[in-house]
């Protein structure tokens, strides 16, 4: 059982999806019918996934529940799976945040009702397979398959500029990946092998590539950049985020909260899993330049988020903000910034799936996200108005909800980092992003929820139902428990955050590790 | 027992907005407030002065925090922050007055608010607020201390914007938070620098207090076991050491405290309810700063250079705020620029060094602050919510307990002989003038001198221009209301004969907010327009109450010049241990740049004589030898009674003038330059916050990344998209010349990894 638990959670979606295209040929199927099934298998995916806390006692310090049998055996392929601290929680994530967005879409989507929720399972199943894949063919494929449900999701279901979103989406995406697949088939030449266990063993006897390559380091540079393109495009890091605001924006609901809250994450795993522990060396040479686009992404995805005339695409550019941080702590290469780097992952997909959700509710009342066309919605919808103050202080990272303790373990992991020279300095400019997400927020909510209710249209509009409340509880209450406990979540991910740490810290690449000698030039950004 | 101090408060907020909102009873809302400050109350005052306690009479030297660890927080690598709380003689002080006086304002509330709307929602605010200063002040950490101060932030956030329907309230809110912000941004970079310094030295912490039984050392002994201070250059402030640490920790209280240049929320935050003004914007929140500095005084005797930037921003403020509180009409306004002005004088306390004068002042301006604010709060509601002090005049005899307890307040304030503000005031001239003596060049005190006892002349003109506007003078408020200022609670709909509330009756009765009108409806129903009556006694006891402690709260530190020794100074015999003493010697300044060495290596920690040392915990004394009062010498004593005499006739002048002046013209023209606060949010927003949002809309979100990104992305298709708008076509094209490039690309990619490096072995 423990063995094929990875694989039921990935199959139990196929199956509901499977469920609903049979119950499409019964005769007394209805419309409705099928947000129910969808419902149904997502929630048993989400309880099955609950069983992989049972594994808690070994800190998830080693692989759990792996499955490893061969799968093509002419290219040695394998189908191995396993779920260590890294993902665990990511997993669980997922499998929570689909069953709340199959909940967001019950009213809103009213057309194509089965191929919606299709898309949605389908979406499940390969999203948790890239987060438990451990080889790498089939990481890519799971990484590839989420593409293509999330494109027909913004094409069918999305707003008005849906087709350019989808395909702008698209283009970006696969570019990314197409490079990966090509980095990968190139390891694949090295080592015979697609196992990410294999050829992270072989690396670690000393058949690192450069060791295969007489020293050269070229090879693994660009096999770094190859990994690193798919997944900056993914998380999205400045400058490779201009698909994000479109895609996010013309979403529907369901599938904004999906892109933001997980397949963003798709990229900040990767490039903690692959490319941080596969190539070392250079991702301790790329870190400082990383870390400065990391920086500016902070800043700038604020600052344009700030001036943002629509709410969803505010929320979209905040997104872009946040990841940066992702992505700072994880390049501190210490253990304060990529628990902390973890730990941010979690928390937005929390407060901005949550933030996405609320998004969505108004604009199922209003059919507008103008935020012009707000304000005072604080009179006719109070508990809507709570639930959006609440995720908006936790997006802006308030002390004892869940944005907190991430912004600061990666501004703690950055002003202590020896990566680079000046972190004091990299330290205050990313603080600046935790000022700017108050003033975007604040504003927004200003304008959106406080002041007098100007417009008539506003004044009707009924406040949240049973189920809109119910959806948000789960996340709110998961924003209060991350920021007021957060030690069994940190707790579960430190042994595989520290394995990952000291390999790349510690390894040596042809010659003796040294900042200086990486770093002559330090980045310190007064030059 | 400690926990419950901040969680009795936090149970009461809980069951306000979860039962409260259903029970919709102001009864049963302000019982549940007011009893969960009464019982912090109670609690701090049994821990502070029961056995064993951090205030206990009996025990001078009994410097042991009372402690109680909760459940550790945060634990990542050697970073750890617990939940847990800490009570020594300055939180403990501190514990004291806020419950006290909380207490007395949320009796107050009760009265005040009585008819709102949302009386369950601003109770369970202000719980919320005890919580967050509580634990503030209480926290043994320095991260939680930053949880309180966040806190107490977002309390403040939500009370100055209670009233949801008017656009300025959510304004001045929002400016409120994102000022904060900014000095937050000071105190968490603070943090992560102790937490720094510490970790170089060995023994990582950002604990306050030392907890053998966990393994916690504190954080503050390390900085209060630095042999020497650090030399008074302008590097230090970016060497990355203790000076560092001490700049970044004051940006925030700048922010928390309103002081220059980050006061401009604390005049708008008067849009908020009036108890809210008194708790939070004059007795405790904005003391916060002061708290924090004074908790770290172990870092800022250490930073000679932080110092002398405190004493000239807090002296800076004080006359700055004093010269706009003078002509300014609302009567929050007025209060709200003094508090910011006496705020400045407790910071010029602490960058002379004068710590325990700085924390009496806290004390004794919380008392008499949050009276006039209350008093003005019962002269608001009085006369139905005029805050424009060109309207009232006379109202002495229409209100005379508010009248009588102001007076006191008034009288206070200004510094007159014997009451609480002067002996706090005093000491603070007083100290700034001798600082001299301790290292602070002599020029540079006396200037400070002089300035403080500029501002103590303008606090008392001032104050005496409110009181005669409000009190005395001809009767104005039957006149009709022109233009003017808005009131508080008094939706503009109302005068205007409108009737704001209708657009939205139509959904939810049961909807959390104010509803403008309805107040002041029912106060139109008991009394007749527009005539000024005294305010219920859930107002006027508070008001008495306050008004005795702000006449006689200052005999708990009256200056041995003053009192012989016949009355022990308590205050400085309590406080005294917990203040850090300054080292004996500052470093030599190196031939080397400190900007050229690496930040950190500025200090020399011995690690290894903190290790051979006992834990020293800050508040202990010298190796615990009892702490006997410093007896000055007597020509010492005689210059401090000169300038208390020179302090008592700034006091008397001050007051003299305000009455000559405005007894005879109480709407004496002021300069407008004074009436439109030197146009400092103008200048603000013209220099600072209109670039930044046109930078970021026309720079980075048009041109850059609509223009620049998405144009290389979209290449031709881009183009020929606008000029075409065959949507259709354009789309198909966009997809064909993409999917081309794409295939293109990654063959090439492929081609190049496998011709380039097929030479593997093995392959």
């Amino acid at each position: 059982m423990q063995q094929y638990l990875l694989t039921i959670l990935i199959l139990t979606p196929v199956a509901g999806m499977l469920a609903l295209v049979g119950h499409s040929f019964a005769p007394y199927k209805r419309e409705t019918h099928y947000r129910w099934i969808t419902l149904g298998f997502s929630v048993i995916t989400f309880a099955v996934s609950l069983l992989l806390l049972q594994a808690a006692h070994t800190n998830f310090s080693s692989f759990q529940f792996e499955q490893n049998v061969s799968w093509i055996n002419a290219i040695s392929a394998r189908y191995h799976l396993g779920v260590d601290g890294l993902s665990l929680w990511l997993v669980l994530l997922t499998t929570l945040l689909v069953p709340i967005s199959i909940l967001s879409s019950w009213t809103s989507i009213d057309k194509r009702e089965l191929s919606f929720y299709a898309f949605m399972l389908i979406l499940e199943s390969a999203m948790i397979g890239v987060f438990v894949s451990l080889d790498l063919l089939i990481f890519y494929l799971f990484f590839e398959a989420s593409l293509v449900p999330m494109f027909f999701l913004i094409g069918i279901w999305g707003g008005e500029r849906r087709i350019y979103a989808a395909v702008k989406f698209f283009i970006y995406t696969a570019v990314g990946s197409l490079l990966m697949l090509a980095g990968i088939i190139v390891l694949y030449v090295f080592y015979q092998t697609f196992d990410y266990t294999v050829i992270l063993g072989a690396m670690r006897s000393g058949q690192t590539i450069s060791a295969l390559t007489k020293g050269n380091q070229t090879l693994e540079f660009w096999l770094f950049l190859a990994f690193a393109f798919a997944f900056f495009i993914k998380v999205p890091l400045w400058p490779f985020h201009t698909w994000l605001p479109d895609a996010h924006t013309e979403a529907p609901t369901a599938g904004s909260v999906i892109l933001a809250g997980i397949l963003l994450k798709m990229g900040t795993y990767g490039l903690m899993r692959f490319n941080l522990t596969l190539f070392p060396s250079i991702s301790r040479i790329m870190a400082p330049y990383i870390i400065i686009l990391a920086i500016i992404g902070i800043i700038y995805g604020a600052l344009v988020a700030m001036v943002q005339p629509d709410v969803k695409r505010l929320v979209a550019y905040s997104s872009v903000s946040h990841m940066g941080f992702v992505v700072l702590g994880m390049f501190s290469f210490t253990e304060w910034g990529m628990q902390g780097s973890l730990y941010q992952m979690l928390n937005h997909g929390v407060s901005t799936g949550a933030l996405f959700l609320i998004v969505g509710m108004i604009y199922e009342r209003r059919h507008t996200r103008e935020i012009s066309e707000f304000g005072g919605l604080s009179m006719s919808m109070p508990v809507f108005s709570t639930f959006f103050v609440i995720a908006s202080l936790s997006s802006i990272g308030l002390p004892f909800l869940n944005g907190f303790i991430g912004e600061f373990l990666i501004m703690l992991g950055t002003w202590m980092t020896e990566i680079i020279r000046y972190a004091w300095i990299a330290t205050m400019l990313a603080g600046t992003g935790v000022i700017l997400s108050a003033v975007y927020l604040l504003w927004m909510l200003q304008r959106v929820v406080f002041g007098p209710l100007k417009n008539e249209k506003n004044a009707r509009l009924t406040d949240l139902n049973y189920r809109e409340i119910g959806l948000l509880i789960p996340l709110l209450i998961l924003m209060l428990l991350m920021g007021v406990y957060p030690r069994p979540f940190l707790d579960l991910s430190r042994a595989s955050v520290e394995t990952v740490r000291s390999r790349v810290l510690h390894t040596e690449s042809g010659g003796s590790y040294t900042v200086e000698r990486l770093n002559p030039q330090g980045v310190s950004p007064n030059r | 027992m400690l926990r419950y101090i901040i969680f009795a408060p936090l149970a009461g907020a809980a069951i306000n907005w979860l039962i409260g909102r259903r029970l919709r009873s102001e009864a049963f809302s302000g019982a549940v407030a007011c009893l969960a400050v009464a019982v912090s109350t109670v609690i701090a005052f049994m821990l502070a002065f029961g056995a064993g306690g951090a205030l206990h009479v009996n025990e001078p030297n009994n410097t042991t925090p009372v402690l109680d660890h909760i459940w550790t927080w945060l634990q990542v690598g050697n970073f750890r922050a617990d939940f847990g709380l800490g009570m020594d003689r300055l939180s403990g002080i501190y514990a004291l007055f806020v419950t006290f006086v909380g207490l007395l304002i949320h009796i107050f509330a009760t009265g005040y608010m009585h008819g709102d709307r949302g009386f369950y929602r601003f109770f369970a605010y202000l719980n919320l607020f005890m919580f967050s200063m509580l634990t503030l002040v209480l926290a043994d950490n320095f991260l939680l201390m930053f949880v309180g101060w966040e806190g107490v932030g977002l309390c403040s956030y939500l009370l100055i914007g209670y009233y949801l329907d008017r656009p300025e309230a959510s304004a001045a809110a929002k400016k409120a938070f994102i000022v904060n912000r900014i000095g937050d941004w000071g105190v968490i970079l603070g943090i992560m620098l102790i937490f720094f310094l510490t970790s170089q030295a060995g023994r990582p912490s950002i604990s306050f207090f030392d907890k053998p039984t966990m393994g916690v050392q504190s954080a503050l002994s390390y900085f209060a076991s630095l042999p020497a201070a650090e030399p008074f250059t302008l590097n230090m402030l970016v060497a990355g050491g203790v000076t560092s640490v001490a700049i970044l920790l004051f940006i925030g209280a700048t922010g928390k405290s309103a002081q220059i240049p980050l006061y401009v929320w604390l005049p708008d935050a008067m849009a908020g309810p009036t108890p809210v003004s008194a708790l939070i914007h004059a007795a405790t929140m904005v003391t916060a700063g002061v708290y924090m500095v004074v908790r770290c005084s172990a870092i800022f005797t250490h930073a000679p250079m932080a110092l002398f930037i405190v004493a000239l921003i807090g002296a800076a403020t004080a006359i700055f705020a004093a010269t706009i509180g003078i002509a300014q009409n609302d009567i929050k306004k007025v209060l709200a620029y003094s508090t910011i002005s006496q705020l400045g004088y407790m910071f010029l306390a602490c960058g002379v060094g004068a710590f325990v004068a700085a924390i009496f002042h806290v004390m004794t301006h919380a008392f008499f602050k949050a009276l006039l604010f209350l008093g003005s709060g019962s002269v608001i509601h009085g006369t139905h919510h005029e805050q424009d002090m060109r309207r009232m005049g006379g109202l002495r005899k229409y209100m005379p307990v508010t009248f009588a307890t102001m007076l006191v307040g008034w009288l206070a304030i200004s510094g007159f002989p014997l009451l609480s503000g002067f002996f706090s005031k005093d000491e603070i001239l007083w100290k700034t003038w001798s600082a001299a003596s301790a290292g602070i060049p002599s020029w540079y005190a006396k200037t400070l001198w002089a300035v403080g006892a500029v501002t103590a002349l303008l606090t008392a003109i001032y104050m005496t221009r409110l009181m005669v506007m409000t009190f005395w003078g001809k009767e104005r408020f039957r006149e009709a209301h022109a233009g003017g200022q808005a009131d508080e609670a008094h939706a503009h709909g109302f005068d205007e004969g409108v009737k704001p509330h209708d657009a939205r009756t139509a959904s939810v009765d049961d909807r959390p907010h104010h509803a403008p009108g309805e107040h002041v409806a029912s106060a139109h129903d008991e009394h007749e327009a527009h005539t000024p009556h005294e305010s219920p006694w859930t107002m006027t006891v508070p008001l008495v109450v306050l008004a005795v402690l702000a006449a006689f709260g200052g005999f708990i530190g009256v200056p041995y010049a003053l009192s012989g020794g016949k009355i022990p100074n308590y205050f400085e015999r309590a406080l005294e241990p917990a203040i850090a003493h300054p080292p004996e010697r500052i470093a030599e300044t190196g031939g080397a740049s400190a900007m050229e060495q690496p930040q950190y290596e500025m200090l020399s920690p011995k690690p290894q004589q903190v290790d051979g040392a006992a834990p020293l915990s800050v508040g202990e004394g010298a190796q615990g030898e009892p702490i006997a009062e410093r007896i000055p010498k007597s020509d010492e004593v005689r210059t401090e009674l000169l300038f208390t005499g020179i302090s008592v006739l700034v006091a008397l002048s001050g007051i003299a003038i305000g009455w000559v002046m405005f007894m005879t013209q109480p709407l004496r023209k002021m300069p407008r330059l004074l009436e439109e606060k030197y146009y400092v949010d103008e200048i603000y927003d013209a220099a600072v916050v209109n670039p930044i949002h046109v930078v970021a809309r026309e720079g980075l979100w048009k041109l850059f990344d609509v223009s620049v990104i998405d144009g290389i992305v979209n290449g031709l298709g881009s183009g020929v998209r606008e000029l075409g708008g065959v949507i259709r076509y354009i789309q198909m094209g966009f997809v064909r010349s993409y999917a081309a490039i794409i295939l293109l690309g990654a063959l090439a990619v492929i081609g190049y990894f496998v011709f380039h490096f097929i030479k593997v072995p093995g392959f």
